[in-house]
């Protein structure tokens, strides 16, 4: 059964890119809404089965540690792959209906789409660095591509751009890695704690460490390394927006987060914990400020991005030399804000995708009269952006609450300030874009109205992400589920 | 659990699902759209009642669920809840009478009652909420839900004022989360209990215990307009005339004071809010903010804009109440909690009434309005003597028993205060009455409109005649058994004697 899952979710997706590459839109449409079904139950039954009976390692085709391919299915894992289900087929939906299937290049983009979910599974059931790095490589490979789909000049040179700046920070990686097995040869990154716990840490290791988190942080779009990421997020179309907001830095994220957690306690030090959490509140401020200075709808919602993967790097101080306790709900409340980010920025793109359909221009000027003739893409959009001011009861106001508690619990107050600053800086922008669609001065509808279906995928979206507040606890506590070690290497 | 319980709930629920209900339904679904909002409005008022008689006789209404780890969400109804969700209840029936005569013709009506239902359901979470996290949820949806209110217009100046609004509210929510957070690190998930948790607390944490004081009450203020915290208010004045009443009368402002109440009783307690010396700043700042206000209401010309001011002078009356810590200046405050949201929201519909007959704005337009509207200038003289506590309105019994309450604890101040405010009361109040029926019309209308037989539309008319007369009945009425006074007597005898 479990070799079926893993299977499913690894490899189904890469024949579906293969199958799509052969077909024309029409048909790779088809082809993915039958894929979409398959990954979803796939995904959910791994995530049951994990429910059920907790986590486990998992040696792939018989290959384990030190040098195989080792699958680490715990609960975290299985959430952000049933995540990736939930995102990546709304984006995929909407895609269908949004992007113009006359042009020929957009024919492509199926296999893309498909070779990223491939990617996105792997690195979040990836046990050893070297499959991580795999992962990572197709997720960016496919993303560029995905933006370069756009097909004009400023597409292009925003792809160009962040190839660079992902090949860059792969290459920054891939040396942290190599000096890892250099130093303990082995690959597996519970292999590498068990040898960490019984023996004292060098330099060597340090370094590499520090090498594999700054090439993270470069493809996360870490500030001051996020220059790459606003272009290419604000001109790709939007399901694809949306897929690279939610879901592709995310990747990046979660393997510096594996990485910190395993071995920051004895790797890493105060010092770098605390600039790396300055960082993360500086891209917050910085970026709500540009946000708010952005005249093009869409580039709002990408500096948007850059502000909310800065909360995500508090957790490298909240986590390092504080009780357990209170870097459990550090964890958990960077857990929540990525799946709350996930779905909440998703549903804004595709809602920003809608309306700038709707009105024919990107500007947020634009939106006048929008409120009165458009009120269904607005509420959307509004509903998105309840859980990005993190503001009750959502997902993002869940997870600001836990951060809270985690900086307050360890003493670091100032990381509470910056969680309210950015609140507040993130209303700034998104009711500015409100306030825009509340003037009155269109008199008559002279709006395209899109089709039904483009319109419900947002919303829903959108409403997970209202709701995660909720249902926290129950989403928070499959991954607080036991982990069977026997598998471990 | 039986499903008795389950009341509070159902009572959320049921503006909830009127709004999304109106939110689904067209624009152009007019008599749909009402029927489901009167037909909630009326079930409401009916749940809310039985939960009344419930609580009266002792029965405990609730619902708890782990929401995250450590923290619960908690709706229940006690003594004070049912205060301020009788008064959400009551109010959002009349108001949305009023609101139906008033956008008749105007576009945007769905957007309009959609959000309007939705603000009433978080004044209803706010009044069940049963500890500071679940009060904080709704506090904030209020703010979210009433912003599309105060821009409705969609106008340069009620976009401005919608911007200082938000400006206002989400700093204020910003500084109340931290505070509870705080609190919560320090004291862990406390629910609202009869005379608080803080009477025997560790002096060590005393001094975080007092910032995170200053903190809540910075945070709440806001919304319940104390000095220096009111700015946004009069700006809001842009809002259509329903919106005002009920921002004033019981939703932002009363959310605001409400939560306060909250703080001092349920929180830290009456005791050690006042051991840990926190209750006299605040009954200063509140006297302050009562002269303060109605002496800047007196230069106002525009009618909403007065009323404005003398909102925020009335509703710190709540909060110097129990700022005096003893039990009979509490109950005047309490009960001023329910009196001024009755009596404001006539002075509101009145004047809606007459913006929308007669396009009157402005003070000195209003000279004669009283022979061309009597029932509304009735409704006006009455609602503007019970502000100024003329005997026997429901005004008078309020400044009545704070002032014997204040005696009893010996803050012979306070009487100053009162008496100085009842002056400018009057000073403001008295030449509106003045010019209403004893000058001379001053020529044609700016933009008279003309229903039938009576002076205005019927959906416009009543609801102020019907809260007039409620002003005069619990004012006379004051000592039966649930009248606002008894009820009031009741919250502070179970806070008092927990």
């Amino acid at each position: 059964m479990t070799l079926w899952l893993m299977a499913g979710l690894l490899f189904t997706p890469l024949a579906w890119a293969v199958l799509t590459l052969l077909t024309d839109f029409v048909w790779g449409r088809r082809v993915t809404w039958v894929g979409i079904l398959v990954q979803v139950f796939v995904s959910l039954g791994l995530w049951l089965t994990v429910a059920q009976n907790g986590g486990f390692y998992y040696d792939l085709g018989g290959w384990g540690a030190p040098l195989g391919i080792e699958l680490r299915v715990d609960g975290l894992a299985v959430t952000f792959v049933l995540l990736t289900a939930a995102v990546a087929s709304a984006c995929g939906l909407h895609a269908g209906v949004y992007i113009d299937r006359h042009k020929s290049w957009h024919r492509y983009f199926w296999p893309l789409f498909w070779f990223l979910w491939s990617g996105l599974n792997a690195v979040w059931l990836g046990g050893d660095l070297f499959n991580l790095y795999v992962g990572l490589e197709l997720i960016s490979l496919s993303a560029v591509g995905l933006v370069a789909l756009g097909g004009n000049a400023n597409a292009l040179r925003a792809s160009i751009r962040y190839l660079l700046a992902a090949l860059l920070g792969s290459l920054a990686y891939l040396l942290g890695v190599a000096l890892i097995y250099g130093q303990f040869g082995t690959l597996s990154i519970a292999g590498v704690v068990l040898w960490l716990d019984s023996h004292s840490a060098s330099a060597g290791p340090g370094l590499a460490l520090a090498l594999m988190v700054t090439g993270l942080a470069l493809k996360t779009a870490l500030f001051p390394l996020h220059r790459w990421l606003p272009p290419a997020h604000g001109i790709a179309k939007s399901p694809v927006s949306a897929l690279l907001s939610a879901l592709v830095v995310k990747a990046s994220f979660y393997i510096a987060a594996r990485l910190w957690l395993a071995f920051g306690e004895s790797l890493g030090n105060q010092a770098a914990a605390q600039a790396v959490g300055f960082m993360g509140s500086a891209a917050v401020i910085w970026g709500s400020w540009l946000a708010c200075k952005q005249v093009q709808l869409k580039q709002v919602v990408a500096y948007s991005s850059v502000a909310q993967i800065g909360y995500l790097f508090l957790l490298f101080p909240l986590t390092y030399s504080v009780s357990d306790s209170i870097s459990l709900q550090a964890q958990q409340g960077i857990t929540l804000q990525v799946i709350s980010h996930a779905l909440a920025k998703a549903a804004m793109f595709l809602a920003a995708g809608n309306l700038i359909l709707s009105v024919g221009s990107s500007r947020v000027d634009a939106l006048a009269g929008v409120s009165r003739f458009l009120p269904f893409s607005l509420f959307s959009f509004g509903l998105a952006g309840v859980s990005l001011m993190s503001l009750p009861p959502s997902g993002g106001f869940a997870a600001k609450w836990l951060l809270l508690q985690a900086s307050l619990g360890s003493g670091q107050w100032w990381w509470a300030l910056v969680l309210l600053a950015g609140g507040l800086l993130s209303a700034a922008y998104l009711f500015r874009i409100y306030r825009a669609s509340f003037a009155e001065i269109p008199e008559t509808d002279q709006f395209f109205h899109p089709s039904k279906s483009l319109e419900v995928i947002p919303m829903v979206l959108a409403l997970m992400a209202l709701g995660l507040g909720f249902v926290s606890e129950q989403v928070l506590s499959v991954m607080a589920l036991p982990f069977a070690e026997e598998g471990a290497p | 659990m039986t499903l008795e319980q389950w009341l509070p709930v159902f009572a959320l629920m049921i503006s909830l699902a009127a709004s999304l209900v109106i939110f689904a339904l067209p624009e152009t679904g007019y008599v749909r759209r009402t029927s489901v909002n009167l037909g909630a409005a009326v079930l409401k008022l009916v749940v809310v009642i039985v939960m009344v008689w419930g609580v009266f006789h002792g029965v405990n209404y609730g619902v708890s669920f782990t929401m995250l780890p450590g923290v619960t969400f908690v709706l229940r109804a006690d003594a004070l809840s049912m205060m301020f969700a009788g008064l959400s209840a009551v109010l959002w029936l009349l108001t949305t009478i009023y609101a139906v005569g008033y956008l008749e013709d105007s576009p945007n009506r769905r957007r309009f009652f959609g959000f309007f239902s939705l603000c009433v359901a978080s004044t209803m979470g706010i009044a069940l909420a049963g500890n500071l996290f679940t009060f904080f949820l709704f506090y904030e949806m209020l703010t979210l839900s009433t912003y599309p209110l105060v821009v409705h217009r969609g106008t340069e100046k009620a976009l401005r004022a919608g911007r200082t609004y938000l400006i206002y509210t989400l700093t204020g929510g910003a500084v109340l989360l931290f505070a509870i957070a705080w609190l919560h690190s320090l004291a862990g998930d406390l629910s609202f209990r009869d005379g608080g948790h803080f009477v025997d607390a560790d002096p060590d944490i005393h001094r975080s215990l007092i910032l995170i004081f200053i903190l809540l009450v910075a945070g709440l203020g806001v919304k319940a307009a104390l000095f220096p915290l009111h700015g946004w208010l009069p700006q809001a004045m842009v809002a259509p005339a329903p919106v005002s009443a009920l921002l004033h009368a019981v939703a932002v402002v009363k959310a605001g004071a409400f939560g306060i109440v909250r703080v001092v009783y349920d929180v830290y307690g009456v005791e050690a809010s006042s051991a840990l010396g926190l209750l006299a700043p605040l009954s200063w700042l509140a006297a302050f903010t009562i002269l303060y206000a109605s002496t800047r209401a007196l230069w106002q010309v525009d009618l909403k804009r007065r009323l404005a001011f003398s909102t925020i002078s009335q509703v710190s009356y709540i909060i110097l109440g129990i700022a005096l810590a003893g039990p009979l200046a509490a109950v005047g405050g309490l009960v001023h909690l329910l009196h001024q949201g009755i009596m404001k929201i006539t002075l509101f519909f009145c004047a809606g009434n007459y913006a929308e007959t007669l396009g009157i704005h402005r003070i000195d337009e209003m000279d004669g309005a009283g022979q061309r509207m009597p029932g509304t200038s009735v409704a006006f003289t009455i609602g503007a003597f019970g502000m100024i506590g003329a005997p026997p309105l429901a005004g008078f019994i309020t400044k009545w028993v704070m002032g014997s309450g204040a005696l009893a604890v010996n803050m012979d101040w306070v009487i100053l205060v009162l008496v100085g405010s009842s002056l400018l009361n009057a000073a403001y109040f008295l030449p509106i009455v003045h010019r209403l029926w004893f000058r001379e019309v001053k020529g044609a209308w700016p933009e008279e409109r003309h229903w039938g037989r009576l002076e205005t539309s019927p959906w416009l008319f009543w609801p102020p005649l019907l809260t007039a007369v409620v002003t005069v009945v619990i004012g006379v009425l004051a000592s039966l058994p649930f009248s606002p006074l008894s009820w009031a007597e009741l919250i502070v005898l179970r806070e008092y004697a927990p």
